[in-house]
């Protein structure tokens, strides 16, 4: 990845003037300012609940600040409703996907702008059209025709930057937009990015990974527990430098993996199929190991751990866990077995919004915890507490509705709720989706302490870092088959990548 | 392996058609089932298809499927209407009164004096459903018991009967254009308006979009407060609609007419494949299950079979619907996880 130089001054297409906003006891946003300028692309970065998704709920009429002042092209603005954001020119990428399941895609996308015939009514066609050319720009293959229902969050992720792509903002703003993608893609929205800030396009980009900060933005603005820390060039700071000033202290080594000698095998696949989603897949897996399946959004790593556990089916194939044969499509045989599943979509498949952090928490084990058949609030509370304390979550009381959590500290209360079965094999798509770095090294240290412990995990990550840093083996899919088995030596950034694509990376 | 991977990559193409097929057989479900009971009545008691049965049962459908165009607007949107049957008893009676009382009045006047008496009382239950922020059920079970309560004491224990009313305005739900009858005409109209707007339109898309996913609706700068209130107005006017020609078809209107009709309008708009969760269904699926409805009716009394089985048919009907509906989703949802790969 290159670093862009190019800077701009003159006045600020849109400004944050000193905003605050609480909710109820929670002080969000806290005084903050910083300017978007144009040709500029601006990054917002901070932990986990600093408050950056806050902001652009303000930027985008959603919330409106207690206090404080938004100013676009040098004049004073109100936001009463994302309508109002929209005729601005603001165009926002939210955390959380924001897609109509029973429409189509290129109606998603065209949604509130669709294009029109001369009777006024939606020109279906043209609207198909743009879909397909922005699905081109962004390089996917996405039927513009099916329902959004049943896409996968990353092509969820690109259906929503198709849609803000689409409107032709002066203001770019995208909440953790790569959260979900793979490098090939990541790079992919870049250029399209890139190119729209060259044309004179504010952007704003919320992102916990530091690699792509340093390769899109030319200011960076660091947040902590709400405050505004700084507005830097981000030329002038080292990723350390921001890193520090963000968590306030120093962090130690990012990936404390521990040696761990394997033990005996705990999980065999063998000859795993799946018309049209994966092919003939075997793999061992030992206790004390942990196993990155790496590859290319869309190459079936999911898939295939799902069928393991047993949430999707398959054609053909087994699989045995400590000798046992797993029944196809049987998660509750697979949790009762010791198998553990975090999932890709946590939104939908991990967490009950309306419910308590310490439920949530406690959910898959109510049995367990439950005394004559009743839940005391005493032991779950204690058991949310420590799990919730160990991943540095961030909320004001573990009674709180999970749905008021800033999205990384989500995406912790699942990790909590499956580490806390206390499983022999733990599968976790993508473990540090969305949380911060300060956090990232310690769902990494307790993963890699687990194992030590004994346990098996296997990992589905699109963060090359990642995989490269805690795994001890790493499997290669593409388009549904396993083409690479590296082991940690064999591993690195090339030969992950070559597999991968297929091909050599010419970058 | 390349064998393979071409293989994959066919499959990858076919979602849209295969989808397209999947959307169909919901309608296509209900006419199927609409022939096979034709087909077993008619063969049973061939005067099942005389031409004054079908004409019944064509008169019968009509009203049903007016007041099921605009219930379908409504749970498309997530929402409901429970008062429909109350506006059109209201409707019917003030129509039916004002047309006592000025023998003159043109039949143009009479609809749209019961447009306007639905749509006033839509735009209540809008308001109420969206500045109120309670839910429809509450605010529409509520106006239910008001409109009809409204009616009562207007009209006391009066009723309005057909040798009251102007002969023409009786002569207009009997009598055809064409060999077809004002009422299918206008029932048709209504259908193919309303399902062009929903399936066309802006709104009727953002109507589908509210349905789908509200939180979404609001991100995206749709105009709620406006939509839901259209949304309201159009099953209000149409019940108000529905309501003169209650009052043509049957001359005889009292403060009771129409009470309970919401239920089969529910029924009709379920059956014929809207999600009862909002954003998808069609108007013209909705219109289908009116004639579902009614022809299932009258082959039960050809066939002489008691009503309580037709209320035990309905009743398995509607949980049909229903489950289909969670089960096309869920196939739908695993059908098109299995193919999207891309890049
Ligand atoms: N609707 C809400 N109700 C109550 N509290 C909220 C609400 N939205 C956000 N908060 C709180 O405000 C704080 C900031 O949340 P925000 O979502 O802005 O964090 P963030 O910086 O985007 O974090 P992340 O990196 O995890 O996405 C958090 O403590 C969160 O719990
Ligand atoms: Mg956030």
């Amino acid at each position: 990845m290159t670093t862009d130089r190019s800077t701009s001054s003159g006045p600020a297409l849109l400004e944050v003037l000193d905003v605050s906003k609480s909710f109820g006891a929670v002080a969000a946003v806290q005084g903050v300012s910083f300017p978007l300028y144009a040709g500029e692309a601006h990054a917002l970065v901070g932990e986990n609940g600093a408050g950056k998704s806050t902001i652009v709920k303000m930027l985008a009429g959603v919330h409106r600040p207690d206090t404080g002042t938004l100013r676009a092209d040098g004049e004073n603005r109100t936001f009463h409703s994302p309508a109002d954001a929209k005729a601005a020119g603001i165009a926002v990428i939210y955390q959380e996907p924001t897609l109509f399941p029973d429409l189509s895609v290129a109606e998603n996308i065209a949604m509130g702008n669709a294009p029109l015939t001369r009777l006024r009514q939606i020109d279906r066609r043209s609207m198909r059209a743009t879909a397909e050319r922005l699905f081109a720009r962004l390089g996917v293959r996405i039927d513009p025709d099916r329902p959004a229902r049943g896409l996968s969050i990353a092509d969820q992720q690109i259906v929503e930057i198709a849609k803000a792509l689409s409107t032709k903002a002066r203001v770019l703003i995208m909440d953790e937009p790569t959260a979900a993608l793979s490098g090939v893609e990541v790079e992919r929205l870049f250029s399209v990015v890139r190119s729209l800030r060259d044309e004179g396009a504010a952007i704003m980009f919320i992102s916990h990974r530091f690699e792509e900060i340093t390769a899109l933005c030319q200011r960076v603005t660091i947040m902590r527990d709400g405050r505004h820390v700084a507005t830097e060039k981000v030329e002038d700071l080292s990723v350390d430098d921001m890193i520090r000033r963000m968590v306030g202290r120093d962090l130690s080594a990012l990936f404390p993996k521990q040696e761990v000698t394997a033990g005996d095998v705990v999980l065999t696949v063998e000859g795993l199929s799946r018309e049209g989603v994966f092919r003939d897949i075997s793999f061992e897996v030992r206790a004390g190991e942990i196993v990155a399946l790496a590859g290319l959004v869309g190459s079936g790593r999911s898939e295939v751990m799902q069928a393991v556990f047993g949430v999707d089916p398959y054609d053909s194939g087994t699989v045995v866990f400590n000798g046992k044969r797993l029944k196809p499509r049987n998660p509750r045989a697979a949790m009762n077995a010791g198998l553990a599943l975090v999932p890709e979509d946590r939104r939908q498949q991990g967490l009950v919004m309306d419910l308590s952090i310490a439920r949530n928490v406690t959910l898959p084990r109510s049995g367990a915890l439950a005394r004559l058949g009743l839940l005391f609030g005493g032991t779950e509370k204690r058991e949310a507490e420590s799990w919730t304390r160990k991943l540095q979550t961030r909320f004001g009381r573990l009674s709180d509705a999970v749905g008021t959590l800033s999205g990384g500290n989500q995406q912790k209360v699942v990790l909590a709720k499956w580490l806390a079965t206390g499983p022999k094999l733990l599968i976790v798509d993508e473990p540090t989706r969305g949380i911060d770095v300060g956090t990232k090294a310690e769902v990494h240290r307790l993963m890699s302490s687990l194992a030590a412990d004994g346990m098996a995990v296997v990992m589905v990550s699109s963060e090359l870092p990642e995989v490269l840093g805690m795994a001890d083996r790493v499997l290669v899919l593409r388009e549904g088959h396993l083409v690479a088995e590296l082991s940690r030596a064999e591993a690195t950034e090339e030969s992950v990548m070559y597999a991968a694509m297929g091909q050599k990376v010419t970058a | 392996m390349s064998v393979a991977v071409t293989e994959i990559h066919k499959q990858d193409q076919k979602p849209g058609r295969s989808l397209g097929y999947v959307f169909r057989q919901r309608e296509m479900g209900i006419v199927l089932a609409l022939v096979a009971l034709v087909a077993y009545t008619a063969i049973n008691q061939s005067r099942f298809l005389s031409s004054q049965s079908i004409r019944d049962i064509l008169l019968n459908t009509a009203i049903l499927a007016v007041l099921a165009s605009g219930m379908a607007v409504v749970v498309i949107t997530r929402h409901i209407d429970l008062s429909v049957g109350s506006v059109l008893g209201l409707s019917a009676f003030a129509v039916a009164t004002v047309m006592q009382h000025n023998q003159d009045l043109p039949m143009v006047a009479a609809l749209a004096l019961g447009l306007g008496i639905g749509a006033v009382a839509g735009v209540v239950n809008g308001a109420l459903v969206h500045f109120g922020n309670v839910p429809a059920l509450v605010v529409t079970l509520g106006t239910m018991y008001a409109y009809r309560g409204l009616t009562y004491s207007w009209a006391g224990g009066q009723q309005v009967t057909a040798d009251e009313v102007p002969r023409h305005f009786l002569r207009f739900a009997n009598s055809d254009l064409l060999g077809v009858p004002w009422l299918v005409i206008i029932a048709l109209a209504v259908i193919a308006g309303v399902g062009v707007m929903m399936r066309n339109y802006r709104i009727g898309r953002e109507l589908y979009a509210m349905g789908s996913s509200p939180q979404a609706a609001g991100l995206a700068g749709i105009k709620i407060a406006r939509n839901t209130l259209v949304a309201f107005v159009i099953s209000g006017a149409l019940a108000g609609l529905g309501g003169v020609l209650y009052a043509s078809r049957f001359g005889t209107v009292d403060a009771a007419s129409g009470n309970g009709y919401e239920l089969q309008v529910v029924a009709a708009v379920v059956v014929g494949g809207v999600a009862v969760f909002g954003g998808s269904g069609t108007i013209w699926g909705a219109g289908l299950g009116a004639l579902l409805l009614t022809v299932i009716g009258s082959a039960l009394a050809v066939l002489d079979i008691n009503q309580f089985w037709q209320q035990a048919i309905v009743g398995a009907l509607i949980v049909l619907a229903i489950g289909a509906d969670r089960l096309v989703a869920v196939r739908i949802a695993r059908s098109l996880r299995k193919r999207d790969s891309h890049v």
